[in-house]
């Protein structure tokens, strides 16, 4: 009763900026029927701009201080192994004078009023929180002291903050003795924040606040979670794509031990039984028929994903096409490719979910609670506020929990049996049913002096849907926005000293879902672009450092940031274009979300296969808040991006997407991974900007063109493969 | 059937068909969760634990192969205080998600039991479970930490 999220009358109204618009939303509504110089402007700000938070930075909904002087941090983003949770930590920790100890990070439950309107996800939570985090923080300080002043007896300005405690003449108050027995508070307006040099917790490199939870194996996750009297659910998934499923036969199953109910509602058909195996035992001798609308192989998909194929839209318009740009020169053209990737993520997908008296609750692993719950509420019938989605840790996110319908299937289910209803997917719907990366195919043209300048760069990509995929934009976003933003991350041509830079992108529907993975475009785009700079400079014999850094001229904050960080990169690793004792350097920079990063991989060839030596990468995100976990974040986007780059391509046979696990899904393993990460983060600006993602731009690129340099041979397709 | 073990030092039994996997027996029959679900054909190594001190992977080993036999699960690694395996974990700050995290570190200290020093090229050949985080570099630091740890408390 006494704790301080209980708000009642008699509160001033604060000032601080509510941030209630949704920037994308706007961004949609204000693009529909727009002009393409209109869309071209939101394309390019997409790349480097930062929006505002779009949730509710109401103080009390974020921070309560109970009693037992517990500082609990209710989370509305979600932690999913990017350290959002130490790094929101250190932010409250900063203003509210008290160690990150002191400060318990919990999943706001939706329940609690605390939604972010759209997802976790996009490098964005630290980005977005930067100012509300640290003002929600500072209200609640002074909110704090003024009411210790009151109980204490003394002028608030006689009170002085030490590690939580107040204390004037002699006595003093702990955060908790300050709340106990208080239900109205005043709520000031936002405090000045303290300046970066007053700092103490933030930049500091303090261990995760999730570590020994993560090292004892403590039951955090969505597939750990339990209700008393739990059953468990398996629901049928499609094995094939572009395909109707019908005549479900359950007289088999419905014989099978453990089965307690053969589910057959809303859209789907799933087995509860007594236990996990029992109910995955009993799905599979459900019987159906597949009525397949089209037939789809890989070659339909790379036709269809084509350069010249489906919308185009121009992203990036600054001068002319190469082939029409006047005076001499020669023209150079290239082709990329990058497969179809899975998220592969390590927890699979599931809910669950207890259906009780017209309510439910539903503990699941997601990056977007808010979402999940409208949805729940929606295909139930019910009211929002008799929905309460309970978000766990995520056994890894990357997008692949940007739509999780296995919460409304959980609630269905429940209801149907009338006790809790755990249900997940097994590892075979998981890669059979995944959200996946659309593949991308990418031509790259380019005009040369015979001085060796780059009079001109132009970038076609053709890819499928990522953000229209995305449950939350409405139909008409596709048509307003026309180029997918997702998929064109990292698409257009950061060189504005090349006089005609252009981006040009074709979008064509594809027959399976795609969506967010990590990065989105970034990646194969980035692949593209930096594997054909590295070819003009190898054509034009000049450095592939110095190439970029003559091509970025302006003096804009952005370009300067791009520049310091080639540097840095360059510089740490002793970047050459030679091949020394059978090791090559490769170098590639890309800036994403505003983050720019370079990095330089060394690598030879051994017994026919790429062995990666040693990563240097340079990033600025500006201030990092906690530079460890920022490392963290660079040396596992290099590991996923190797990963990416060397191993991983989903295929399509005949419907059916291969393949179905690990292992057969190649990805890196220790043995790819290189002895050596070096880091280098340059601060060039005054906020904390995204870290998750930039990351992943150069690697594929820069172990390209390493290879280029190590065998003379240039690979365009990923992943890339050698021998 | 009736399937009795010694799991993390104490003798528990659990009532299950015997080619249950011992990965589900474990988590949903004694309510351990700290050996995770992975992919279910012993391919990521998630579910790693020690059976008899072997490492082994649980999703695709029948409960029944556990009769009479000693298991430990992460929830039994380090007993009273942390296994120098966690130790060089948490000093390393390894885990992101943290969900694989589990797995490798019983995979490692089985490999510490026979190998007490390993190699860079030891580590690639016995740690081979997948990671999507991707935070293996750390963890290779992290494995000769506990390499070290583990020889200084000897």
């Amino acid at each position: 009763m006494d704790k301080s999220k209980n708000k009642k009358k008699g509160v001033k109204r604060r000032k601080f900026l509510k941030y209630t618009g949704a920037s994308l939303a706007l961004m949609i509504g204000g693009t529909w029927l727009a002009r393409n110089p209109i869309r071209r402007t939101i394309y390019a700000s997409a790349e480097v701009t930062i929006g505002p938070y779009p949730g509710d930075t109401t103080p009390q909904l974020w921070l309560e201080v109970t009693p037992q002087n517990e500082i609990l941090l209710h989370s509305a983003k979600v932690e999913m192994g990017q350290g959002t949770f130490t790094g929101l930590a250190q932010l409250a920790a900063e203003e509210l004078e008290v160690a990150v100890e002191k400060i318990k990070v919990i999943h706001a439950e939706t329940i609690s009023g605390n939604l972010d309107l759209f997802a976790t996800g996009g490098s964005m939570s630290i980005a977005t929180l930067w100012v509300p985090m640290r003002e929600m923080a500072a209200i609640m300080r002074e909110m704090m002291r003024s009411k210790a002043a009151e109980k204490l007896g003394v002028a608030i300005g006689d009170l002085s903050l030490m590690d939580g405690v107040f204390s004037a003449q002699g006595k003093t108050l702990t955060y908790g003795e300050v709340v106990e027995g208080v239900t109205e508070w005043d709520v000031p307006d936002a405090p000045e924040l303290k300046p970066k040099s007053a700092f103490k917790i933030i930049g500091k490199e303090i261990p995760r606040v999730d570590l020994h939870d993560k090292v004892v194996g403590a039951p955090i996750f969505g597939i750990d979670a339990t209700y008393p009297d739990m059953l468990y659910a398996s629901v049928v998934r499609p094995r094939l794509v572009d395909a109707k499923m019908s005549n479900f036969d359950f007289s088999e199953a419905e014989k099978m031990p453990g089965v307690v109910k053969i589910v057959q509602e809303h859209n789907f058909v799933a087995v509860v039984a007594e236990s996990h195996v029992e109910a995955l035992s009993a799905r599979k001798k459900i019987k159906f028929d597949y009525t397949p609308n089209n037939t789809w192989n890989l070659a339909d998909i790379k036709e269809k994903i084509k350069v010249g194929t489906g919308t185009k839209t121009i992203i990036q318009k600054n001068g002319d096409s190469p082939k029409d740009i006047d005076g001499e020169g020669e023209i150079i053209e290239m082709e990329f490719r990058s497969p179809i990737g899975a998220h592969a993520q390590m927890e699979p997908n599931g809910a669950v979910a207890w259906y009780k008296d017209g309510k439910v609750d539903i503990k699941v692993s997601t990056q977007v609670p808010k979402i999940t719950r409208d949805e729940v509420a929606k295909v139930m019938g019910i009211s929002t506020d008799d929905v309460n989605i309970i978000p766990t840790f995520l056994g890894g996110g990357f997008g692949r929990r940007l739509h999780t319908p296995n919460a409304v299937q959980a609630a269905i289910l429940s209801r149907a049996v009338g006790r809790p209803v755990k249900s997940f997917l097994d590892r075979k719907q998981e890669f059979q049913n995944d959200t996946f990366r659309p593949p991308s195919h990418h031509i790259m043209k380019g005009k040369v002096s015979p001085k060796g300048e780059l009079l001109g760069l132009e970038h076609s990509i053709a890819s499928g849907d990522t953000l229209f995929n995305y449950t939350i934009l409405p139909k008409i976003a596709n048509s307003a926005i026309r180029a997918d933003i997702g998929s064109i991350r990292g698409g257009s041509i950061m060189y504005d000293g090349i006089p005609n830079h252009r981006a040009v992108y074709y979008h064509s529907d594809l027959p399976f879902a795609t969506s967010f993975w990590r990065s989105l475009g970034l990646l194969a785009n980035t692949f593209a672009i930096e594997s054909f700079i590295d070819e003009i400079a190898i054509k034009t014999n000049q450095s592939p450092v110095e190439l970029r850094l003559k091509n970025l001229t302006q003096e804009d904050a952005h370009k300067v940031r791009i520049r310091n960080v080639i540097k840095a990169a360059a510089d740490k690793a002793g970047y050459t274009d030679e091949v020394r004792d059978g090791v090559a350097m490769g170098f590639a920079a890309s800036i994403d979300a505003g983050t720019p990063c370079a990095q330089v991989v060394e690598l030879s060839i051994v017994n026919d296969e790429i062995k990666i030596h040693k990563v240097t990468a340079a990033m600025d995100c500006g201030i990092a808040v906690n530079p460890d976990q920022v490392r963290a974040q660079v040396e596992g986007c290099i590991c996923m991006g190797i990963s990416a780059s060397m191993f991983e391509q989903m295929d399509l046979r005949d419907n059916k997407l291969y393949p179905v696990n690990y292992g057969a899904y190649e990805m890196a393993l220790m043995r790819n991974t290189p002895k050596e990460i070096d880091v280098v983060l340059v601060e060039g600006a005054d906020f904390a900007g995204p870290v998750g993602e930039p990351p992943l731009g150069p690697i594929g690129a820069a172990i390209g063109n390493a290879l280029r340099r190590l065998t003379g041979k240039r690979l365009t397709e990923l992943p890339l493969k050698v021998g | 059937m009736k399937i009795t073990f010694t799991i993390n030092g104490t003798e528990r039994s659990v009532e299950v068909d015997g080619d249950t996997p011992l990965l589900w027996a474990i988590r949903d029959g004694l309510d351990l969760k700290g050996t995770k679900f992975g992919c279910g054909k012993a391919a990521c190594g998630a579910c790693t634990l020690h059976v008899d001190g072997q490492a082994v992977r649980s999703c695709s080993y029948p409960a029944k192969m556990a009769e009479g036999k000693v298991i430990t699960t992460i929830e039994g690694l380090g007993g009273e205080a942390l296994h120098p395996v966690q130790q060089a974990w948490k000093e390393e700050v390894v885990p992101q998600c943290g969900y694989c995290q589990p797995g490798f570190m019983m995979a490692t200290a089985a490999m510490l039991e026979k190998i007490p020093n390993p190699t860079d090229e030891d580590i690639d050949n016995n740690i081979i479970n997948v990671c999507r985080c991707g935070t293996y570099y750390r963890m290779r630091k992290a494995i000769h930490r506990a390499a070290a740890i583990a020889s200084k408390a000897q």
